[in-house]
């Protein structure tokens, strides 16, 4: 399943100011991730797995390296083009599920539709079948503040879902919910994975989820300290 | 655009409360800026229309050395009338009136009035000059309403009137009130006694003279007259636009006040939206969205308060300036001490222009006060945001 490389990082050195020195997050990173890869970046806070998280996400760039995504080299995108890049194909999963609070469950699922322009029927029908992904087409009226951390999170995996992007980045997913949520959550990940073919890469430090996890990478100071892939 | 005025309109009304005490301080403004803009024009069109009504016509020739400023003057403030406009005369078309300098005494008390001579046929001017055109002891006269409470006269009274004639000569005769009228020209009122056309003539000894020849149409255009200078309404009315203009500018003030009322309260829901809405903002970045697109979107956002704050000011506000232009408003002081015509009741008008360009107007600072603080999310660290780690 995994055979087309989508994610390349060569030589990816990632470095922050701090006062007038500067602390290296990641240092050097070189990984490639294959089509339809169910990976994990694992390791303690501080490690860099959120900063590699966010540069494969174009929300950041690097500093030396490079990181190609889809074959846009993240580094030279303009932020118009790293927009496209994360409207068209790419899907987010937060820590604290950041939906829109005054959105229904509807509209926050239908955002990502809308910012490609599919018409209104169209959006209807993708988002009826992303919340069917998820089991929850019965709170399509809902707000998120009337729903439960696990149903949040699994609002966020169908806004992520529903455009069905070629990458899935998901940072600490299950890092707000108990553990039956979780499994829920990630049987659902494993679940499109393997259906819809998409590529998701997590950062996490959360058991649960590097049980699930097929490939994990583990990061310690800014270094890849194992790259292991699960023969199940 | 249409999608960022379809996620404000969301927010807005996700919002809540907050966007409703907003919308309603906002759409407050708009109703007092269009009613007190409106009580201005009504104003000054009510003002003009009384002037022309009572006291201008529709414009007129003066005798060179006449000034209504000026009570020295009117001695010598008098010629005869040309030819040229006998016929006008005839027609009634132009109403020619003779002004002189004179005193009264009610109840014994001295009090200096311009005595105005005016045909009782006259139908130019509002005056009830046909009460002039009676049979009476004395010679007949009518004053306004201030006059006659300020000089204690009423109808059926008797007060003697003194004036100099044109040889210098001082004399003195009894005039009965036969009619107090009420107008909102204090120029026509204050410190003024009318008496028939030719009894002033004959009096002052100025038979076919007179101060002011008053036209009944809107002249565009008349001939020079030697001895005569003509008088347009827009230089009649000159003194009405200056001192609505120095009210305007008061206004302005007032209303800079309120819209800025209105603007600290966008501005501060903006700042603090964007303090608190990090994680929102990181996320429409993360969906797709650059950072310019998410500055529009919260200047949308805000802009939109001017345009909910427009159909609420419609709701409720529409009803009030109808109501308010049909009962119209009382002013709290005495208009006829106001020094111009002022009607005790203001109507309000509104015209198209005047409400489009007030929502207008609201809408772009609204929008410029929207847009001043969203700036910030330009230069804000997505991944920063996404966490809400900004401070």
């Amino acid at each position: 399943m995994e055979n087309t490389s989508i994610i390349k990082i060569e030589h990816l050195t990632k470095s922050f100011p701090m006062g007038k020195s500067k602390f290296t997050a990641l240092k050097g990173i070189n990984l490639t991730f294959g089509e339809g890869e169910f990976a994990g970046l694992v390791g303690p806070s501080g490690s860099g797995k959120t900063t590699l998280l966010n540069i494969v996400g174009s929300l950041d760039v690097p500093s030396s390296g490079e990181a190609k995504v889809l074959g846009e080299s993240i580094g030279s995108l303009t932020a118009k083009g790293a927009a496209r890049l994360r409207k068209e194909k790419l899907g987010f999963i937060f820590q604290s599920y950041n939906l829109l609070a005054v959105h229904n469950v509807f509209e926050n699922v239908e955002f990502p539709l809308l910012l490609l322009k599919y018409t209104a029927a169209e959006r209807k029908k993708m988002v009826m079948e992303a919340l069917d992904w998820v089991g929850l087409t019965d709170k399509v009226k809902s707000k998120p503040p009337q729903l439960s951390g696990g149903e949040c999170q699994r609002v966020a995996i169908a806004r992520a879902m529903v455009k069905k992007p070629s990458i899935v980045l998901a940072d600490e997913p299950t890092a707000n919910l108990d553990a039956a949520n979780s499994h829920n959550i990630l049987q659902t990940m494993v679940k499109l994975n393997e259906e819809l073919k998409t590529t998701f890469l997590f950062a996490t430090h959360d058991e649960k989820v590097i049980n699930y996890l097929r490939r994990k990478i583990f990061l310690k100071d800014g270094n890849v300290d194992q790259d292991e892939i699960s023969t199940n | 655009m249409k999608l960022a005025i379809k996620l404000a309109y969301r927010n807005l009304i996700g919002a809540g409360l907050r966007t409703w005490l907003n919308v309603i301080v906002l759409s407050f403004s708009f109703v007092v800026i269009i009613w007190m803009k409106g009580i201005m024009v009504g104003w000054d069109h009510q003002a003009k229309t009384d002037m022309k009504n009572w006291e201008i016509g529709g414009g007129q020739y003066w005798q060179e050395n006449y000034d209504p400023f000026d009570p020295f003057t009117l001695s010598e403030s008098h010629a005869a009338i040309p030819v040229s406009l006998n016929d006008e005369i005839t027609n009634g078309e132009i109403v020619p009136s003779l002004i002189v300098s004179g005193t009264i005494y009610p109840q014994g008390r001295m009090q200096s009035v311009a005595i105005v001579g005016m045909n009782p046929h006259q139908s130019i001017f509002m005056l009830p000059t046909e009460k002039l055109d009676t049979t009476t002891s004395a010679i007949p006269a009518i004053i306004g309403s201030v006059s006659s409470r300020n000089l204690k006269l009423n109808v059926g009274d008797y007060v003697t009137i003194r004036w100099r004639n044109v040889n210098g000569m001082f004399d003195a005769t009894e005039v009965v009130i036969t009619g107090i009228f009420s107008c909102n020209v204090p120029s026509v009122d204050v410190g003024k006694i009318y008496i028939p056309l030719e009894k002033l003539r004959e009096m002052m000894s100025l038979k076919g003279e007179a101060t002011i020849l008053t036209f009944r149409e809107e002249q565009s255009e008349r001939p020079e007259i030697t001895g005569w200078s003509y008088k347009n309404t827009a230089t009649l009315t000159q003194s009405v636009d200056e001192l609505i203009q120095t009210k305007t500018v008061g206004q302005s003030i007032f209303y800079a006040i309120l819209l800025l009322l209105a603007m600290l309260a966008i501005f501060d829901t903006q700042v603090l939206s964007i303090f608190r809405r990090q994680k929102e903002i990181g996320t429409y970045i993360a969906l797709g969205y650059t950072r310019r697109e998410v500055v529009g979107l919260f200047t949308v956002e805000g802009a939109m308060h001017s345009i909910l704050a427009a159909i609420v000011s419609a709701i409720y506000g529409l009803p009030f300036l109808i109501w308010m232009a049909k009962s119209g408003w009382t002013m709290p002081i005495e208009a006829s001490e106001f020094g111009m015509a002022m009607a005790q009741t203001l109507y309000p008008v509104y015209s198209a222009g005047l409400v489009i360009s007030t929502v207008l107007i609201i809408v772009l600072v609204t929008t410029v006060v929207s847009y001043w603080p969203s700036r910030k999310i330009a230069k804000m660290n997505p991944t920063e945001a996404l966490r809400g780690k900004l401070q």
